[in-house]
């Protein structure tokens, strides 16, 4: 039986690999939030209260487009909707808990994090495996504070005409670099694409990150189905 | 709204959506298939934010002729491709399009 303190260091050195990329992320998003015309204070509080890199980066992107809150709020559950999966693979793992470690487990549950616990939870049996979340989910708290607060100073000394709104497009790609060598993803990945560029001036509400990932997504339901089938 | 509540509601459903599995869900509500297409949501969501941004002005007109962006858009698509590696890729964009309009 390990201990819970050592579990959590295990968490915690799991995820440190996968902290390299965060830190541009981060400092990316400090300083385009700033840049968008929102305050330090406002830019910190995304950070502590979404916690979540992909939903910030849409929410500036929509809000610089004038998106209402609705759209902008929907659109961020969209991005979200992941997490549904990330939930429902590990909640076999947590279903003894008390509900405050529930709690407490779902704020951490972002993407790496939960990428390096899902392992470890199928090679355990230990009743206090969880540790092993909230050390990957706290190091990736603390790497995601600290990079969105010194966007926040850096923003402040950044050019604009370094054009960095580009480098929001840009993260987004680079979070796709696993997907490029699958057929289906890459089909998956063009047609949002297109629906979204094309329907960008013509989907009201500026809803097309909503109907071009939909679209998608039933797409990618048809093609796994029929194509998965050939394999 | 406020900033500020647009924030906390982002928020909201942000955990809503990490916890509601975690704390609802009978094992059996997601099948393989359910699960399988889920994992296709960053493939279906992110493209409509990367295309837009590249393929569109700040005022939504195509711009397709001498676009920096969609040349350092392909390298690092490229790059990513080659070395499936994040940090790679963000930096082969960025330093390609800074390359284009302050170079060339």
């Amino acid at each position: 039986m390990n201990s819970n303190l050592k579990i959590f260091f295990k968490g915690i050195i799991d995820v440190s690999p996968l902290m390299i990329p965060v830190v541009p992320f981060g400092l990316i998003f400090g300083v385009l939030s700033i840049d968008v015309g929102f305050t330090p204070l406002e830019t910190m509080g995304m950070s502590i209260i979404i916690f979540g890199g992909a939903s910030q980066i849409i929410l500036l992107q929509l809000f610089t487009g004038g998106a209402s809150s609705l759209v902008i709020i929907s659109s961020v559950g969209a991005v979200n909707s992941r997490h549904l999966l990330y939930g429902a693979v590990v909640s076999e793992h947590l279903s003894d808990l008390k509900i405050i470690w529930k709690i407490l487990i779902s704020y951490f549950l972002v993407d790496q994090a939960f990428a390096r616990s899902n392992e470890y939870f199928k090679n355990n049996r230990d009743h206090n495996k969880y540790f092993h979340l909230v050390g990957g989910g706290i190091t990736c708290w603390v790497i995601w504070q600290t990079t969105t607060f010194l966007g926040i100073v850096l923003g402040s000394f950044i050019p604009e005409k370094l054009g960095l709104s580009f480098a929001v497009p840009l993260t987004f790609l680079a979070l796709l670099v696993n997907d490029f060598r699958k057929l289906i993803n890459v089909i998956v990945i063009i047609i949002s694409g297109i629906v979204a560029t094309f329907g960008f001036n013509y989907i009201p509400y500026k809803a097309y990150v909503i109907v071009a990932g939909l679209t998608a997504l039933v797409f990618a339901a048809i093609l796994t189905k029929y194509l998965k089938n050939n394999e | 709204m406020s900033n500020w509540s647009l924030i906390i509601y982002c928020g909201l459903i942000t955990f809503l959506t990490r916890f509601s599995m975690i704390a609802l869900l009978k094992k059996e509500m997601f099948n393989k298939r359910m699960r399988e297409i889920l994992s296709y949501v960053p493939s279906a969501i992110f493209p409509a934010i990367i295309f837009p941004a590249i393929f569109l002005d700040n005022s939504g007109d195509f711009h397709l002729e001498n676009n920096p962006k969609i040349i350092a858009a392909i390298i690092a698509t490229l790059i990513g491709i080659i070395s499936k590696n994040i940090i790679a890729t963000i930096i082969s964009g960025l330093a390609s399009y800074w390359f284009l309009i302050f170079v060339l």
